[in-house]
């Protein structure tokens, strides 16, 4: 199940998985599994720990996601702050033990600007525009 | 990413040229006078602003004699939905890939 609605401003993936948690939880957090489904990666599960994804290099992007462990919870939650492209968000991944196996579920969120961090006064951030952008987007069709 | 949505995502990434956008969206054509009251900032800043939106694509001017009019081109944010879909092929191609490995790893 996909929603990149609840529109553009957090993207929301959740697949159940016949595999314990334990098991989901170490491919989400070795730095070598890791890179065997997601990208290459220097990252520890250490909150605070800053490391970076890097994806092949395309025109006018380097490929790199400069990134900051937020949450640990073994086995259970994950999450880590996902910028790039002038953009910070935040994903985290929470792990639901079920009968079969685990709920997996990815959410990115927050998308908002790198400029905006740096801005505290700012009274209007991305988000709020993101949530603006659903109205236009809406009147576009 | 492409020049045209690396111009998109800078041009939005400035709060007051986010503001000044989302005005003419959501009350249509006005005034770079008009803008700059609402702004609380300089006549040249909000002008400046306005030539960095219409390089993107995102407003429109009308010259009406000696004022000139704005109005927002929505169809110019195309680039970041489509950005925002791509994220999601992105992470559903990623979540395959986990399954994947799920499957060839020791329990």
């Amino acid at each position: 199940m996909t929603k990149v609605a609840s529109a553009t401003r957090s993207l929301v993936i959740e697949r159940e998985m016949p595999h314990p948690p334990e098991k989901i939880w170490r491919a989400l957090t070795d730095g070598a599994l890791i890179e065997q489904w997601l990208l290459k990666n220097d990252f520890k599960p250490v909150p605070g720990h800053q490391f970076t994804f890097r994806a092949p290099p395309m025109p006018k992007w380097d490929g790199v996601i400069d990134c900051e462990v937020l949450v640990v919870e073994p086995n259970a939650r994950l999450s880590y702050g996902w910028a790039s492209l002038g953009l910070k968000t935040v994903v985290a991944w929470t792990l639901t033990p079920t009968t079969g196996g685990t709920h997996v579920r990815m959410e990115q969120s927050g998308f908002r600007s790198d400029e905006d961090a740096n801005y505290k006064g700012a009274s209007y951030g991305w988000q709020r525009f993101i949530e603006g952008l659903e109205r236009v987007v809406g009147g576009l069709a | 990413m492409t020049a045209t949505s690396d111009t998109l995502f800078r041009t939005l990434a400035d709060p007051t040229r986010r503001s000044i956008f989302e005005w003419l969206v959501r009350d249509g054509e006005q005034t770079v006078r008009a803008l700059t009251d609402r702004a609380g900032v300089s006549q040249p800043a909000v002008s400046k602003h306005l030539g960095v939106l219409k390089v993107a694509g995102l407003v429109r001017d009308r010259p009406e004699g000696r004022l000139v009019h704005y109005s927002a081109e929505p169809k110019a944010l195309a680039p970041l939905i489509d950005w925002m879909s791509l994220y999601g092929a992105f992470w559903r191609d990623r979540f395959d890939r986990l399954e994947t490995l799920l499957n060839r790893m020791e329990p």
